[in-house]
């Protein structure tokens, strides 16, 4: 393939300055994981919508056609919320490598590891 | 522009607002805990391109998620009946298919950081600066008529003052865009699209236990609306009459490949999201899984449009008292008791305010990267633009609240502006296809491709169409015709230009253009795990393709 051949150095300046960005970029590192949170507020509303449904008057249920709306979909709020902080605890977010000089990532990504295969 | 029936109140209680109360301050807490990986414009513009494809195909599908379009397909639903499912099954999976597998290397793979900034580097300044400068302001103008929709109907179901929606809606999405970027946008949105289902299924259920199931909805709907109104196909044979006002061909044609692929390919913000990922495979993915609840949604969003005319049979018709868009509310009011009722109004906000945040986010990473960077105040360091991406933000926010109270006074000058950006995104679709794939495309056929192709929409829109110098039975169908037309004249005019004038030198064009590819750009952009079977991109592609095609036959036969 011929790409390989020097680019012009002009046309890709933007394209530097991207690497390098993403080079100096914190989110990577520093940025939480989001399954923390839906998990957090799936369970408290999981409970809070699951205890209406416990305490559900009649009025309630006659109003949803019978079907303990409120139950129902506070265990479903609750097992999603379940779901996602098993997720995380199983597979915790990967601590991040710290920042190497282009050439080093690009070397360390053709060797693959134990988690390749799934 | 969304019109929400008096009486609509909901009988929400303190249990309900507690679980509203609960989703605001947790909307800020991810503004606030993403500060602090906000260090470069790059994490602030675009997540640092470091996020798992699962995040960002979530956030794609919930950033098309907005309210307006929930309400909106279900009155579609209660309009057109199961027509609306063309809407998602061709009108959204082809083109995100298309995306992810065929445009993403491009987008990713040459490290833009926006739609118009691919335009920059493929053709040159005329088109970039046309096309920035559209996006930027329909966005706004966007932002603000979300703002001005959602203010409606909160005023109908929650009795809020319209200002007050407007005002705290506003300040919400600045602040957490403003403090924490776009990790905290797409975050929210992942959330937002867990809460708006956790609304939209309950509904949904008990919905269908009232209606007496599905076949309750067929037998119903079959006695009053005809035997073609739950069908996707029947009666849509050319000179047929059908609600929709369109024919098989420009279903296909103008909702199926050119409205859709202008939509989803080069609406920056939903691309946005997809740049944001962590590699050139969750970038492809990001799409791909989105398509799959894409393809599900009218389950719990075309549905409930079924049935709120089974109960409601008269809705959208004069006196009834009811809108098309009331649909969903209704729904709201008469099925789901307090506690589930919190978990939809939540849901609808935060699909507002989901959809406003696109908006704001996109905006500003194409103001301030396409316009003041590029045109503006060049060269100078990092830091100067993240401090403008965030006075941007906030800026944008205060004219999209404007928007929104302009909107409240002359709401038909919105529909207008709208009708009119949306003619602009085919021929940048247009433009898109024929720059990626054939490197002879002048610069000037970039230009004169767009401003050709948009200009002939309107057209015949406002034109051929709204003179009644053609004969086309409905809006929506004359938006499909208006878009086969701009793809047409855009695609020729492209053709001729790049005939007459100078090409861009080949060698500028590495990893623009198909069959060329960026310097550096590690071949596979994958990483350790990628190649298991659920992440490769082709299957999860055809098998989105497969599933949507199985979906069309109950409704096809």
């Amino acid at each position: 393939m011929t790409e390989k051949q020097n680019p012009p150095a002009e046309g890709h300046a933007f394209q530097d300055e991207v690497t390098e960005l993403e080079a100096k970029s914190a989110t990577a590192a520093r940025l939480f994981d989001i399954r923390r949170i839906i998990g957090a507020l799936f369970v408290v509303y999981g409970l809070i919508v699951g205890a209406a449904g416990i305490f559900a008057t009649d009025a309630d249920l006659e109003k949803a056609q019978d079907i303990n709306i409120n139950l129902w979909t506070g265990l479903g709020m609750l097992a999603l919320g379940l779901f996602f902080l098993v997720w995380v605890k199983l597979r915790p977010t990967v601590p991040p490598t710290p920042p190497l000089p282009q050439e080093a990532l690009d070397a360390a990504e053709g060797e693959g590891g134990p988690a390749g295969r799934g | 522009m969304l019109h929400l029936a008096e009486g609509l109140r909901l009988p929400t209680n303190g249990l309900d607002y507690t679980i509203l109360a609960i989703y605001f301050a947790v909307v800020l807490g991810i503004g606030f805990a993403a500060r602090r990986s906000v260090k470069t414009s790059l994490d602030f513009f675009l997540s640092g391109r470091s996020l798992p494809a699962w995040v960002t195909g979530l956030a794609f599908v919930a950033a098309n998620l907005g309210a307006t379009e929930i309400l909106g397909m279900a009155a579609n639903g209660v309009q057109y009946g199961a027509y609306t499912v063309h809407w998602y099954w061709i009108g959204a999976i082809p083109a995100m298919v298309f995306l992810g597998l065929v445009m993403m290397p491009f987008y990713y793979g040459s490290k833009v950081r926006s739609v118009p900034e691919f335009l920059l580097h493929r053709f040159g300044p005329s088109s970039h600066l046309l096309s920035s400068v559209i996006f930027a302001v329909s966005s706004v103008l966007i932002a603000g008529v979300n703002l001005y929709a959602m203010a409606i109907v909160l005023e109908a179901l929650l009795g809020w003052p319209e200002w007050v929606a407007i005002v705290v809606a506003g300040f919400f999405v600045l602040a957490y865009i403003t403090i924490g970027g776009l990790s905290s946008a797409i975050y929210n949105e992942v959330l937002q699209f867990f809460v708006i289902l956790a609304a939209l299924i309950p509904l949904t259920i008990v919905g269908l236990k009232r209606v007496g199931g599905w076949d309750g909805i067929t037998s119903s709907l079959s006695a009053s609306q005809g035997g073609d109104f739950l069908t996707a196909w029947d009666g849509t044979g050319i000179g047929e009459a059908n609600p929709l006002g369109a024919n098989w061909l420009t279903i296909v044609l103008g909702l199926g490949f050119v409205m859709s692929f202008g939509y989803w390919t080069t609406n920056f913000a939903e691309v946005q999201r997809a740049l944001s990922a962590k590699n050139l495979s969750a970038a492809k993915r990001t799409p791909l899984i989105a398509a799959f609840p894409k393809i599900l949604i009218p389950m719990v969003v075309v549905v409930p449009g079924f049935i709120a005319l089974v109960m409601e049979p008269t809705i959208g018709q004069a006196g009834s008292g009811l809108d098309y868009n009331d649909a969903i509310p209704v729904l709201m009011r008469d099925l789901l008791p307090n506690g589930v009722l919190g978990i939809a109004v939540t849901g609808l906000l935060a699909a507002f305010m989901a959809g406003m945040a696109a908006n704001v986010s996109s905006f500003n990473t194409v103001f301030t990267n396409d316009i003041w960077a590029a045109y503006l105040k060049k060269g100078r360091e990092d830091g100067y633009y993240l401090k403008v991406g965030r006075v941007v933000t906030a800026v944008g926010v205060l004219i999209g609240m404007g928007t929104a109270f302009i909107a409240a006074g002359f709401s038909n000058i919105m529909n207008y502006l709208q009708t009119l950006f949306s003619f602009f995104n085919v021929p940048l679709f247009v433009v898109f296809i024929i720059g990626m794939f054939w490197k002879r495309t002048t610069p000037a056929a970039g230009f004169w491709g767009l401003l050709s192709g948009t200009a002939a929409a309107m057209v015949n829109y406002f034109w051929l169409y709204q003179q009644g110098i053609i004969d086309i039975p409905s809006d929506q169908g004359a938006n499909f015709v208006s878009s086969i037309v701009a793809f047409v004249v855009g695609g020729i005019v492209m053709v001729v230009v790049t005939l007459v004038t100078k090409p861009k030198p080949v060698e500028q064009l590495a990893g623009l253009v198909y069959g060329t590819k960026s310097p550096g750009l590690d071949l596979e952009g994958a990483e350790e795990g990628d190649e298991v079977w659920y992440r490769k991109p082709a299957l999860l592609g055809w098998g989105a393709i497969i599933l949507a095609a199985i979906c069309y036959v109950p409704f096809s036969f």
